[in-house]
């Protein structure tokens, strides 16, 4: 656990880059820093590993005050992951990883050997490690950044937007393989962003900050998304945020239509029969399915041949049983049929929702959350707390 | 080219010894001048505001006629007027003058990011300058000090004219007796030593920089 009590930096120069923030990252889940350029993000970040000295106030690293010891012992047990990932460019990439474990003492085999492994782990094969960095791609980069930060396996680790200088597509990727890792190490991380989608979709909290250093609010990505805490909170969450919300929202319970569908290599003529308003679902031997097979467009004479990919539309996503909101609706929505595809936990065909369907879900939880809402601001206007700073909990994600 | 041939053969050993002398006198100016440079370069560097009145020092060292502080340098140092340790120090002045420079503008040459990292990864501050900074900067170092060693090879002959023997004494005589082939011989010994440091100094480099080849080789 990382808390920050009552902590200011104020430069050499007056300005105060952060001002009396008070936040607490709690163990093995990731806190977002989010907000606008020059809010203090970076400062906050850097005076957790000394890298910047607070003016006043605390920074507790578990129980142990970081102000205490020596600043080079400190920063050896925290990872850290800047923007442009920050190689060596004199070294090779595994010694690059090495770094940590070498100045801790660990062996020079042993540490290469770990390296090799870390390699592995941030997806980089084997036959990168003795490249130098300026031979690797940015992404690629990256990703020995990252590994160069877990190699001494530091239970707190400190990103300051890692991804931001990657591709869109690269993005999406690392930040997939991110939280599959997290998933895996369970590590304490702050994870410093401007990009407030990147800190909805990484965030177990995300805390937002305003310039001038302060906190403007602190909760988890589904609340910040409902319940913005004032005009400034809601205008940087931005646009499409009811929509967005819906991807924090478990489905549960779908009223799913069974569907007749044909199994790859069958005959045509079968699907046609089985069709409905023209379109029929193909599915493959596991019951998975592949994509919807139009049977008005098809020539008369096609119809003696079998079902072959080559005829399926594939414009149609795919939504889990448990999966959220948004998924089944835009499996409803991209539907070419416009009965959106709904699969079991292992990917196979579980039934079909239309979007009014969803919708009918999406109004229901709606009006369960406008009550909710109501006795919140009685809460407030009764003198009650409010649900900002510290709080976890998960108001608004359960259906 | 059989005269300068015979030229050289008759006069063998005074050349060699006066080839040695220069050898050892800009070689060991090189070496030391880098020795005093680094942390004076440190210095305007780490304290930025070190950096003007250092640099401009060094400059002001550099427009010396090289004459006029071999003349000197007895008075500065209480030596005797044809020790060759008066070229020695002169020649450590200049290469300090042009590496005070190089050195300040090879450590700043490491990017922000890279240092910010190292100290991230728990470097102290001396660590982070020998395993990192100073290493990073070694391209732009040796260029300095392949200038540096270009001209101390050839400024070390303008010793001759405060009577330390080496390659300049074949110029001295080649004007005393009006001869060409003395003065040829000087220069193209003089050119071949220059040659030799220059590729000594970037041999040196590239053992020490191996990135740099395989960032080339892409
Ligand atoms: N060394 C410094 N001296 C003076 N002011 C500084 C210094 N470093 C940062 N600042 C100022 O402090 C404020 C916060 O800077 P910080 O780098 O923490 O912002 P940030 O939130 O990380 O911004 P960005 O998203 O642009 O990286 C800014 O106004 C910045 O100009
Ligand atoms: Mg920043």
């Amino acid at each position: 656990m990382i808390r920050f009590e009552s902590v200011t930096k104020k430069y050499p120069d007056g300005t105060v880059a952060v001002d009396h923030l008070d936040l607490v990252a709690p163990s093995g889940q990731i806190t977002v820093l989010v907000g606008p350029s020059g809010c203090g993000k970076t400062t906050s970040l850097r005076m957790i590993n000394r890298m910047i000295d607070p003016s006043s106030g605390r920074i507790w690293l578990d129980d142990r005050d970081t102000a205490k010891g020596r600043p080079s012992q400190l920063r050896r047990g925290i990872g850290y992951v800047i923007q442009h990932a920050g190689l060596f460019p004199h070294r090779t990439v595994i010694d690059n990883v090495a770094t940590v474990p070498l100045l801790l003492g660990t062996g020079r085999r042993e540490a290469r050997a770990q390296a090799l492994e870390l390699l592995e782990r941030v997806g980089l094969p084997a036959n990168f490690a003795d490249r130098y960095p300026a031979q690797l791609s940015g992404g690629q980069q990256q990703r020995v950044g990252v590994a160069r930060a877990l190699a001494a396996d530091p239970p707190v680790m400190l990103m300051d937007e890692p991804f931001s200088a990657v591709d869109p597509v690269v993005r999406a990727q690392l930040q997939e393989e991110f939280l599959r890792l997290q998933g895996e190490l369970g590590k304490t991380i702050v994870f410093v962003t401007h990009d407030i989608d990147e800190a909805i979709k990484l965030g177990d909290q995300v805390a937002v900050m305003r310039v001038g250093g302060t906190l403007a609010q602190l909760a988890t990505p589904a609340e910040l998304l409902s319940r913005p805490a004032d005009a400034f909170v809601a205008g940087f969450v931005g646009r499409d945020r009811g929509y967005r919300a819906l991807g924090f929202a478990e489905a549960g319970e779908l009223p799913l239509t069974d569907e007749p569908v044909v199994r790859l290599g069958e005959e045509l003529s079968t699907a046609c029969d089985r069709a409905r308003d023209g379109w029929t679902l193909v599915v493959d031997a596991e019951s998975q399915p592949q994509g919807w097979l139009g049977v008005r467009g098809l020539a008369v004479d096609a119809q003696r041949g079998s079902v072959t990919p080559e005829l399926l539309n594939l414009g149609g996503t795919l939504a889990t049983e448990s999966g959220t909101l948004r998924e089944a609706l835009d499996a409803a929505l991209s539907s070419p049929s416009g009965r959106g595809v709904i699969v079991h936990e292992g990917g196979s065909f579980a039934g079909t929702v239309t979007a009014s369907e969803v919708l009918a879900r999406i109004e229901a939880r709606a009006a369960g959350v406008r009550h909710e809402a109501e006795s919140y601001t009685a809460d407030v206007l009764a003198g009650g707390s409010t649900h900002n700073a510290g709080s976890t909990h998960n108001a608004g994600a359960a259906p | 080219m059989s005269e300068l041939w015979n030229y050289l053969r008759a006069n063998q050993s005074d050349i060699a010894r006066w080839t040695w002398t220069t050898v050892w006198l800009a070689g060991g100016a090189l070496v030391a001048g880098l020795i005093i440079a680094l942390p004076l370069g440190w210095l305007a560097n780490r304290y930025r505001w070190t950096y003007p009145p250092l640099v401009t020092l060094a400059g002001l060292i550099y427009t010396i006629p090289s004459i006029v502080l071999f003349v000197t340098m007895p008075g500065v140092l209480g030596t005797k007027v044809l020790d060759p340790i008066n070229v020695g120090v002169a020649l450590t002045a200049y290469t300090v003058a042009l590496m005070v420079r190089v050195v300040a503008d090879g450590l700043s040459s490491v990017s922000g990011d890279t240092l910010a990292a190292a100290a991230a990864m728990g470097y102290t501050g001396r660590q982070r300058l020998f395993a990192v900074q100073l290493p990073i900067s070694i391209p732009v170092i040796g260029a300095g000090l392949r200038v540096a060693a270009v001209s101390n090879v050839s400024l070390v002959s303008v010793a001759s004219l405060v009577g330390v023997e080496q390659l300049g004494a074949l110029f001295v005589r080649g004007s005393e007796q009006g001869a060409l082939v003395p003065i040829v011989l000087g220069v193209i010994i003089v050119m071949v030593l220059a040659f030799a440091f220059d590729a000594v100094i970037l041999i040196g480099v590239r053992l020490l920089t191996p990135w740099q080849r395989a960032v080339r080789a892409r």
